[in-house]
């Protein structure tokens, strides 16, 4: 772990300003958003968010937009590059004397896990390969969930979507394994690169305060438990996204400099994922009618397999 | 100062006297040596612009588009596929209404894939907001850059541009230039200081929001649209002023001999260089035909297009490009300049030029023959793609080492 002091030790310290204000046509109990308004106290309002297409693209439609900072929806496929383009006009118009130094800006693209995972992946590593100096904010809600919940590259094992449905030839629904995209990231060597949960808001601010210090690509990859697209009640949000880490699913770690992640969260006693999964209607067909044992026990040697092999680094 | 330029270093001199903060690239052929060039400029500091080479058409144009957002003077080249790669923020940079000035030096579209030029590929832009200039010559290509700023940037129009030169035939086609000082480009082209769309700390702006609602929808784009055609004034001026300085005129549209011809070829780019040596060797036979050539082809001047065809016998529009399923391109666009008209000329369609493929004297002299006949007689002949005997027995023989068509 950092040695480096933090300005956060609980909850309390969190600021109580806030940068995205309430009133969005998001689904409640938006997860993603939670974790964006979270993250959001910490960069403050000096801030462009270039957004990819996703569930986050109707936050600003206009006259409305939720921020305090500024917006530039780019496409699905290049928000990275649109973050080359303003990170690298401020800067020439800085050297030039056009604007000035205090009225910089930090660079934040906001995507989901389909753009994320699939269709931005040529995009983002250019600009990682640039070590440009921004910020990359994916909300990780498992599906192209703005579309209406289809499978995505970070879709897990075991999750039906409309996509990857349940039939008598595919039980499971997605039959793939989610792709690895924080490996694939910390092979770039970015100056940070870390996963956070709205359901753990003191280690996403200590991690995006620490990620702040850094120049170079700040790679955040953010638990975004959906209602919608994983079917359970609004109001069990932020208990999913405890199971979540709880269960090991998702894992709180980061990286500095690509080093090998360390992990900021290990839950002492992990749950079975079967806590995980029940309470979610994507995963209800692995329960009913009949009980599907080798599929969950196939996600559970999956998160086991996982921790063991990173227990050592972590204890 | 004159010196002898290549079309692409023409361009690459025009980005550079226009001062710009930002060149994102790529490379693609016959584009390449524009970024080349800028490249060393910036890294010798001949250019006080950042030059940045991305991964892809698509992320270049992306960082062009989000830099003149930002605020910045941008300018970026390519070619053929890239332009296609990279064809969604050619559509959606002119709805967030920020300028800058793209060459697209033009390369026919695969497949089957080739690398010499023809026009399909800036025309697959042709509907997208982006607004076009189609240069001749090398001087063309410089000046156009120059006089692309001063629209684009235009409070009246602010819309990017793309100054396209042919690949090949221009981009690799030395002429003598004319190179404007820096001093005196720097006063014809002025500075970008955008008052409507930057990103600056403690002042929020939202750009390309989205809309909810087909109205809303068609109010914007409307307004882009209502802004292209401002350019036709805009040009007008801002080409104007540059005839003063400079003394060098570029209208909307160009004429070749057109005072007093009855018959008319209607071109664009450098294969109307050709189209002028035809008139000569008409004119000498003692037939009056002449050249038009579309220079802006985006907004479509229709008025200058009226006026310059008013009164003439029979045109022939030769496409260097091919709508497949309907024929030439420009042809349509100039059958509605034309409709009205009275007397209304007679209207020759030909696809010439693809890929590079030479229109040759023959080719001319059979277009000449039909526009002769069509104004004597009122006898149009049916659309037709330009190819000589020799040409056709080429690709015959071709097609017989490649083993037969596969019919037998």
């Amino acid at each position: 772990m950092t040695a480096e002091r933090s300005a956060y030790r609980n909850l309390k310290d969190l600021p109580r300003e806030e940068f995205v204000l309430p009133g969005t046509p998001l689904c409640a109990g938006c997860g993603a958003l939670e974790s964006l308004r979270l993250a959001a106290k910490i960069l403050g309002d000096h801030v462009v968010w270039v957004n990819a297409a996703g569930c986050f693209t109707i936050l600003a439609a206009f006259p409305y937009t939720p921020f305090r900072g500024s917006w530039l929806y780019t496409t699905m496929g290049s928000a990275a590059a649109g973050a080359q383009g303003v990170r690298d006009a401020l800067d020439v118009l800085m050297d030039r004397g056009r604007v000035g130094r205090e009225d910089d800006v930090q660079v934040v693209v906001v995507a989901g896990d389909g753009a994320t995972f699939d269709m931005a992946m040529t995009a983002t590593s250019g600009a990682l390969g640039r070590h440009l100096d921004f910020w990359y904010f994916c909300y990780d809600n498992e599906s192209y969930a703005n579309t209406g919940v289809q499978r995505s590259s970070a879709t897990p094992f075991g999750v039906r979507t409309s996509t990857t449905p349940v039939t008598a030839k595919t039980p499971e629904g997605a039959e793939e394994e989610r792709k690895d995209v924080f490996e694939i990231w910390r092979a770039h060597g970015p100056a940070y690169l870390g996963t956070v949960s709205p359901r753990y808001p003191v280690d996403l601010a200590r991690k995006l305060e620490r990620a702040r210090r850094l120049r170079g690509p700040k790679m955040i990859i953010a638990a975004a438990p959906c209602p919608t697209g994983w079917e359970f009640d609004p109001a069990r949000t932020n208990e999913i996204a405890r199971l979540q880490v709880e269960t090991g699913m998702f894992p709180l770690k980061e990286s500095v400099a690509g080093e090998p992640p360390v992990h900021t969260v290990v839950p002492a006693r992990r749950r079975p994922v079967e806590e995980y999964l029940r309470g979610q209607g994507r995963f209800r067909h692995l329960f009913e009618p009949v009980r599907n044992d080798a599929a969950i026990a196939h996600i559970q040697a999956g998160v086991d397999r996982y921790w063991e092999a990173v227990a050592p680094a972590s204890r | 100062m004159t010196r002898m330029l290549t079309g692409n270093a023409a361009a690459a001199w025009g980005a550079r006297l226009a001062d710009v903060d930002y060149v994102p690239a790529f490379p693609i052929t016959p584009q390449t040596e524009i970024v080349e060039a800028l490249a060393g400029w910036c890294a010798e500091r001949a250019m006080p612009a950042r030059f940045v080479m991305v991964d892809s058409e698509h992320s270049m144009l992306t960082a062009a588009g989000a830099a003149a957002a930002t605020g910045a003077r941008v300018f970026t080249a390519t070619s053929s596929q890239g332009l296609l790669h990279g064809i969604e923020l050619l559509y959606t940079v002119p709805g967030w209404r920020v300028p800058f000035v793209l060459v697209n030096v033009s390369r026919g579209l695969a497949a089957p894939i080739t690398l010499e030029t023809d026009h399909n590929d800036v025309l697959a832009a042709r509907d997208s907001g982006c607004l076009q200039i189609h240069a001749e010559t090398c001087q063309e290509v410089l000046d156009s850059v120059l006089i692309a700023y001063r629209i684009a940037e235009d409070r009246r129009v602010l819309l990017p541009v793309i100054v396209n030169l042919d690949g090949f035939t221009l981009s690799f086609t030395r002429e003598p230039v004319e190179i404007p000082s820096a001093e005196d480009a720097a006063a014809y082209v002025g500075t970008y200081a955008p008052r409507h769309a930057y990103f600056r700390g403690g002042e929020p702006m939202a750009q390309g929001v989205a809309v909810l609602g087909g109205a809303l929808y068609s109010h914007f784009r409307y307004q882009a649209h209502l802004a292209a055609e401002n350019a036709l004034v805009v040009h007008e001026e801002a080409a104007a002023d540059f005839a003063r300085r400079f003394g060098r005129h570029h209208g909307l549209v160009d004429g070749y001999r057109l005072d007093d011809a009855d018959l008319v070829l209607i071109m664009s780019n450098s294969y109307a260089t050709k189209g002028r040596a035809a008139v000569d060797r008409a004119r000498a036979a003692g037939i009056a035909l002449g050249v038009l050539r579309l220079r802006v082809v985006r907004p479509f001047p229709l008025e200058a297009i009226r006026r310059a065809l008013a009164g003439r016998q029979a045109v022939a529009v030769i496409d260097q490009n091919l709508s497949i399923g309907a024929g030439g391109i420009l042809v349509r666009e100039i059958a509605h300049a034309l409709y009205d008209a009275s007397p209304r000329p007679r209207l020759l369609s030909y696809v010439g030029g693809l890929g590079g493929k030479d229109i040759g004297e023959a080719e001319f002299a059979h277009i000449v023959q039909d526009l002769q006949r069509a104004a004597a007689t009122g006898e149009v002949p049916p659309p037709r793609l330009l190819m000589t005997e020799a040409e056709a027995a080429q690709v015959r023989g071709l097609i017989e080492i490649a083993g037969g068509n596969g019919a037998r």
